[in-house]
């Protein structure tokens, strides 16, 4: 029995990244999770129209954070600013009696804790919640769940598939064969993005029809933001790829991507519930900004210019992470440049600083 | 007539010296083998003669890799693929026709002998049959370069010599074929030889020239004769004389690749550069 814990002791003192996975990664989880796991939503963005407004902004509960004071709007501006995400409550006043509030039931944690203050607090309007008026979890939780779907499809496939290639030694045997990079890449992509959008059509249509998940905007945005953020998955997978050398690596740190996603892309806990100090690594996720895509045009019906941000973001990130990929992918497929000389014949000249060997 | 190969070839991987002015060079029309033990650095001349390693000095000439056949040390071969798209895949990889691809991959199976096993996934096939796909892979462009690292190894005497058919008859297409090898009988079959040890160039040139460039005289005999460099071979013993003199109970043997190598690395190392006292090999 200790000649075998011995022996495995020592393989794991030898695969120092499971090692690091086992005694730092706990403790990194604890820390930021704790910051993050909060469904307690303190401050509630809020916009206030109609001619009473400044009057009425004045006497709201601190909770309703103002966010814009707007005397000359009505109740159209005040849906508008719903729709687009700008606040989750909008307090519509008229010359006189109770004003109404609005508020957005995609934004459930929001939502929730506005309606419990209103309703409890005697004299103040009774809230009419908009986009998801039975505040259904169900309707918002199935269109970020998509996003962890895409992910497992486009990060742990793609990861594995690239490494596979790898492992088998088949990745030499590419390298030599008359392709560019950026094809090996796009035709060993090509397989896995047409099964994800398969799934991701499955999963709209299983959501709508069995969860009654609304889909109120606009298909063509929704397929713009799914494909934006497989760019950025697949980019994670093949960057996982080039940094591993056998599957169970690659799945490591596939899920090492994973996990933050899914807790700190407001998916399950809101990001305004979060800890500043956690905040940021929402903003450089990309589920946060898919999340927020596929809310807004499912729950809410929200046009094209109203998730320019977050489809901007997905853009920028999947560039970023897509362009590195490559970048490592090409230096592991053809070290030596080779695959740029079009000419009857080759001669490599020695460097001084010369890469590492591309077959491993 | 169209030569391959590099001059003054070093690979490095990072602080590791994998070949160090290492030459060779290979005809159109020939086979020539690259041979050395484990780790002589036999993978990285070919690997640096195919493009995928970037030598840290010298230089390599080697036709367009639209006209590169190379079987990689592994299995290359795509294991979840059938012997059929196997050849169908390396056939448009290299951008041949359909037409064309139909022809070639029809009599590639019947050279090969795979004719019968064209619907089995490669990772059901035996370790020759899988090395007869590869090889049948690389040269289904016809290529002006074949690289091959080790192909035979593993593989049982009758695959060995039906791959070394096919080299030869890729040979005998025009091709110039390099194939690495730890077998020395398969070397002399080869128009060329290069010997590696520990990165180094050790022997070149044909075998006879090899051979003949062996110093002193290999003796062989029942016993193990005192007082020289000696090793088994089969049931009997050789040894080398440095000097050229016959030891008691020993007679001169009739010297082959294998001999010629074993007398270069014993010239190798220290005490025998120069026919040394005796040490046993």
């Amino acid at each position: 029995m200790w000649a075998m814990a011995m022996k495995e002791f020592r393989q794991m003192r030898r695969d120092r990244r499971t090692l690091a996975m086992m005694i730092l990664l706990p403790v990194l989880l604890l820390v930021v999770f704790g910051y993050a796991a909060s469904f307690d939503v303190d401050r509630v963005r809020t916009v206030v129209v109609g001619p009473r407004a400044g009057q009425v902004a004045a006497a709201l509960p601190e909770r309703l954070e103002v966010v814009r004071v707007a005397p000359g709007e009505g109740r159209e501006d005040a849906v508008e600013a719903l729709r687009d995400a700008e606040a989750a409550v909008a307090v519509v006043t008229g010359e006189g009696g109770q004003p109404q509030v609005l508020v957005d039931g995609a934004d459930l944690f929001s939502a929730r804790s506005v309606v419990t203050e209103l309703r409890g607090r005697p004299g103040l309007p009774t809230p009419e919640v908009l986009f998801n008026p039975g505040l259904e979890t169900s309707a918002i939780m199935v269109p970020g769940l998509m996003g962890v779907v895409l992910v497992f499809v486009g990060t742990i496939a793609t990861a594995l598939g690239v490494v596979r290639e790898r492992q088998s030694g088949t990745l030499e045997q590419l390298a030599v064969m008359p392709f560019k990079a950026r094809d090996v890449l796009a035709g060993k992509l090509l397989p896995y993005l047409g099964v994800a959008v398969v799934d991701l059509a499955v999963i709209v249509i299983v959501g709508v029809l069995l969860f009654d998940v609304p889909f109120n905007g606009s298909p063509l945005v929704f397929a713009l933001g799914a494909l934006l953020f497989l760019f950025c998955t697949v980019g994670i997978g093949v960057l996982i790829s080039t940094v591993s050398e056998t599957q169970g690596q690659a799945i490591q740190l596939a899920i090492m991507t994973m996990l933050p996603q899914i807790l700190l892309s407001g998916l399950i806990f809101p990001i305004q519930a979060m800890a500043a100090g956690v905040r940021w690594i929402s903003y450089l996720l990309p589920l946060t900004y898919f999340v927020q895509v596929a809310r807004g045009v499912m729950v809410r019906g929200a046009p094209f210019e109203a998730l320019l941000l977050p489809l901007g973001m997905l853009a920028v990130l999947g560039a970023v992470v897509f362009g590195l990929s490559i970048a490592r992918f090409r230096r592991d497929l053809a070290p030596s440049g080779r695959h740029r000389d079009p000419g009857p014949a080759a001669e490599d000249q020695g460097e001084d600083a010369p890469t590492r060997a591309g077959a491993r | 007539m169209t030569t391959w190969g590099c001059r003054g070839l070093e690979v490095r991987y990072g602080a590791t010296v994998a070949c160090q002015d290492v030459g060779f060079e290979v005809a159109a029309g020939t086979v020539a083998a690259v041979v050395g033990g484990d780790g002589a650095g036999k993978t990285s001349l070919l690997r640096a003669l195919a493009g995928t390693v970037r030598p840290a000095a010298g230089t390599v000439r080697r036709p367009a890799e639209r006209r590169l056949g190379y079987v990689s040390a592994g299995p290359g071969v795509w294991a979840d693929l059938t012997v059929d798209e196997n050849l169908s895949f390396a056939g448009r990889a290299y951008g041949l026709d359909p037409a064309e691809l139909g022809r070639r991959v029809g009599s590639l199976l019947e050279r090969t002998g795979l004719a019968t096993a064209r619907g089995r996934l490669a990772g059901q096939l035996s370790g020759g049959m899988r090395q007869k796909l590869a090889l049948a892979m690389a040269v289904a462009h016809q290529p002006d370069l074949l690289i091959l690292d080790e192909p035979t190894t593993g593989v049982d005497p009758v695959s060995r010599a039906e791959l070394w058919r096919l080299l030869a008859a890729s040979a005998a297409g025009g091709a110039a074929v390099v194939v690495a090898t730890t077998y020395l009988d398969e070397a002399e079959r080869a128009a060329t030889v290069l010997v590696l040890d520990r990165g180094r160039g050790l022997l070149a040139g044909t075998p006879d020239e090899v051979l003949a460039a062996t110093p002193g005289l290999v003796v062989e005999g029942t016993a193990r004769p005192p007082g020289v460099p000696s090793w088994r071979r089969g049931a009997r013993w050789r040894a080398w004389s440095p000097d050229g003199s016959t030891p008691p109970g020993t007679r001169p043997a009739t010297l082959d690749l294998e001999d010629a190598v074993i007398v270069a690395q014993l010239r190798q190392e220290p005490g025998w550069s120069s026919g040394g006292s005796g040490r046993a090999a």
